[in-house]
């Protein structure tokens, strides 16, 4: 296919999912921050979701303050912001609209109807109906046009551009999420019963609290939770997972010049099939996912060198 | 003249200054339309309303819509639809065919003499400045031989009817003539909306155009190349009609591709693909000539692939259509289409032009200028609607205007007497109300010769009175009928 295209494609796929873990990012720190808490602290989390996305400078051009009202329109409906759920939406919109053609009617019409359901919310519509019940939206209509996506696509290198670009990002940003919260929580250690509630909403942002119950069947802890987010092959949003996705897609597109890029994903997906929990902890998870994300980059780099915009 | 057969619908069917498409001078129904009518009247006004708002709805969410040019960048919009059709008679349809065919074959034979020996300009046929000078003349294409003598592979050729019914060419275009995906899209939501009718009527299918297109864009490959890829080269999503681009690659099964996903090496086309690069054999460009390569026509071109005229000219690639053919449909040149088809093919020409003043000549400048309010001036490199004096539908401050437009360049506008443009019963706000339409029917010329789907796109100018039927300047479209015998 077109390298063009597959770029399309993939950015689509990549936006798409951003969006929805944008949402799934938001949606965990609004609820922790209903924990009670210091007015003091709770804006040191959102101060953090800036950090995250390095866009202290930009957020600090338009606001006065960081609070929660403000970093959620920053972040949710901001159209200056690059970052912004608005703005993943409206780019993953335009990558479609550019290969219209090659997504099925149903795909393009899911997409669409995304960008159009968004344009009619404006952010004081959101805050009255609760930001929650927003968030849920998003991840509803990513779930509605991966699953359009797998239901009605043919099987061939478009729908692996697709699914790549929508593993890639998922890698990431559950690393992402799960370093951000693993971190405050740590800090927090010593409050007790509210650990329970952050740790939930931590493992509810990533689908994870039921599948948590059925796996440990044991109290929470984080060591426990860092093992399903990173490790287990049977959880779907975790690293693990994810590293195993991209290597299948991998396998699927390979060209005369990938496979140095082939090599690289198997590397990082047998570091992760391989490890062991008290390991990755023992080297500071914070370091364990920094790498990871590294890495993540650097085969994003190399899938557009190799297949999207060869020179 | 008002016709209240059903007062809460009708609103008026005839004006009778004008040729209806649906009823005679003396307000009888057209036999050929007796059968719709009659199922008209027999639908409830209601079923009527919802059944376009379901086209509407559906229009909007499948996306055929067009980007408007001027307005905020990206604005996309719906190009109305109406339910009423534009229906043409077997009888009809054989005449008009013949006289488009007839046209588009002198139309070639004119390219490729102007190309090569210019015959016609020897002749005294056609003044030489007159093309020699012309813009659209591209000296790039002179000696080049492209396969089969052909050069404009696509035609959309404008007919209007007029007067008492007589048929005109309003314009040839022959660059990247465009709508013909409304003409298929038209015809899916018809069928969509009212089954019905098509098991009242013997409609002749349009939808294998595109299986058409692409047969006809495979025989017109270069020497040799037995299993040809063919492209489609689209300027980009914010092109106005990025929407026919997208469908019409996807309806040929072919790659719908941006000037950057191709690159001339050796004098060969590749595009960009995920397994390396692949060789193009033929490429339908939806792209003007001033974009194709920027090594050769407009330098600042993002839009195009450098080293392309080179590879043309070396035989490697087919463009449809061929560069250069601008110089065919130009409004100076328009006026000398008779002649062309008497010096080509000998035969007196099947299709009336339209009589046309050319205002760089004195005589003709002097008469326009002193007739402005009554008279249609166009600019003779101006498309789409814009930069047009319609006199009977100006203010006397916008003719003023146009006046000093004229005299300040004469050489680049023509004049054309207003035509009453025919109209046809057409849905509008207030109920069915009569409006002026044209017809823009698709000639394909391949190696095997001539050919093309019966039918056409019909815009319809839904502004009362307004003779603007361009989907710019607010037209709609309707589905058009050739019946069969």
């Amino acid at each position: 296919m077109l390298s063009r295209t597959a770029d399309h494609l993939y950015w689509m796929a990549r936006y798409t999912e951003r969006a929805e873990n944008l949402a799934r990012l938001l949606d965990v720190s609004y609820q922790m921050s209903l924990v009670p808490q210091s007015v003091a602290s709770q804006n040191e989390n959102w101060r953090a979701i800036l950090a995250l996305n390095s866009l202290e400078a930009a957020f600090a051009l338009v606001y006065n303050e960081v609070n929660v009202e403000n970093v959620l329109r920053f972040m949710v409906s901001d159209p200056s912001n690059p970052s912004s759920i608005y703005s993943c939406l409206r780019a993953a919109r335009e990558n479609a609209h550019a290969v219209r053609g090659t997504l099925t009617a149903e795909m393009w019409e899911s997409v669409n109807a995304t960008w159009i359901e968004l344009r009619q919310q404006n952010f004081e519509h959101i805050l009255a109906r609760g930001v929650s019940e927003f968030f849920d939206w998003v991840k509803l209509r990513s779930a509605v046009t991966r699953g359009v996506t797998f239901g009605t696509m043919l099987k061939d290198d478009a729908l692996h551009f697709i699914r790549l670009g929508g593993l890639l990002e998922r890698g990431d940003n559950t690393a992402r999420i799960l370093d951000m919260q693993y971190h405050i929580l740590r800090q927090n250690d010593d409050e007790g019963a509210s650990d329970f509630y952050r740790w939930g909403a931590l493992l509810r942002s990533l689908s994870a609290f039921q599948v948590y119950r059925k796996v440990y069947r044991d109290a929470i802890t984080p060591g426990r939770v860092a093992e399903l987010l990173i490790l287990r092959m049977d959880m779907p949003r975790s690293l693990h997972a994810c590293a195993d996705g991209i290597v299948r897609m991998l396998q699927l597109i390979a060209n005369g010049a990938s496979a140095e890029t082939e090599r690289q994903a198997g590397v990082l997906h047998a570091r992760l099939h391989f490890a062991r929990i008290d390991d990755v902890l023992a080297g500071g998870l914070h370091e364990y996912l920094t790498d990871f994300m590294d890495r993540i980059y650097e085969l994003g780099d190399g899938i557009s060198r190799d297949f999207l915009i060869p020179g | 003249m008002l016709v209240s057969c059903r007062p809460n619908l009708v609103v008026s069917i005839m004006n009778a200054d004008f040729y209806n498409e649906m009823y005679d001078s003396a307000g009888t129904l057209r036999p050929h339309y007796s059968a719709f009518a009659e199922w008209l009247a027999g639908m409830p006004p209601e079923r009527l309303e919802r059944k376009r708002a379901e086209a509407d709805t559906a229009f909007h969410r499948v996306g055929i819509t067009f980007a408007v040019y001027g307005e905020e960048s990206g604005t996309e919009r719906l190009i109305p639809f109406d339910i009423i059709p534009r229906i043409i008679p077997a009888a009809e349809w054989q005449a008009l065919q013949a006289g488009l065919w007839q046209r588009v074959k002198a139309l070639n034979a004119f390219l490729h003499d102007i190309y090569h020996e210019q015959a016609i300009l020897r002749a005294g046929v056609i003044p030489s400045e007159q093309v020699l000078n012309n813009t659209q003349f591209r000296r790039e294409m002179m000696g080049v031989d492209v396969p089969s003598g052909i050069y404009a592979h696509i035609a959309g050729v404008d007919i209007v009817r007029a007067g008492a019914g007589e048929s005109y060419v309003l314009e040839d275009n022959l660059r990247v003539p465009s709508g013909v995906s409304y003409m298929i899209e038209d015809r899916k939501m018809m069928m969509r909306l009212f089954p019905e009718l098509f098991s009242r009527h013997l409609i002749a299918p349009v939808q294998h155009y595109p299986d058409m297109l692409l047969e006809n864009l495979r025989t017109v490959a270069p020497k040799g190349v037995a299993d040809p890829t063919v492209v489609l080269l689209t300027p980009g999503a914010y092109n106005s009609a990025y929407f026919e681009h997208t469908f019409l690659a996807q309806q040929m099964g072919v790659e719908l591709v941006e000037g950057r996903d191709l690159f001339v090496k050796d004098e060969t086309v590749f595009m960009r693909t995920t397994q390396g690069p692949q060789r193009v054999d033929v490429i339908y460009r939806r792209l003007d000539d001033d974009f194709l390569d920027p090594q050769v026509f407009n330098k600042d071109s993002m839009l195009g692939v450098p080293g392309l005229l080179a590879a043309y000219r070396a035989g490697h690639v087919t463009l449809a259509n061929a560069i250069g053919t601008g110089v065919a449909d130009d409004k100076s040149i328009y006026p000398y289409v008779p002649e062309m088809i008497r010096f080509y093919l000998g035969e007196e020409p099947k299709l009336n032009n339209v009589p046309t003043w050319m205002l760089r000549k004195p005589d003709d400048l002097q008469y326009v200028l002193a007739h402005l309010p009554e008279l249609v001036v166009k600019e003779v490199h101006g498309a789409g609607g814009y930069g047009m004096l319609v006199g009977p539908a100006s203010t006397h401050a916008e003719i003023e205007d146009f006046r000093a437009r004229i005299l300040a360049a004469p050489e680049k506008y023509i004049a054309q007497p207003t035509l009453a443009l025919s109209n046809c019963p057409t849905f509008v706000d207030a109920g069915i109300a009569p409006r002026h339409l044209d017809l823009r029917p698709f000639v394909l010329s391949g190696k095997r010769g001539i050919g093309m789907v019966p039918g056409g796109l019909t815009r319809v100018a839904l502004r009362e009175g307004s003779l603007v039927v361009n989907s710019s300047q607010g037209g709609g479209t309707k589905d058009t009928w050739v019946l069969e015998n």
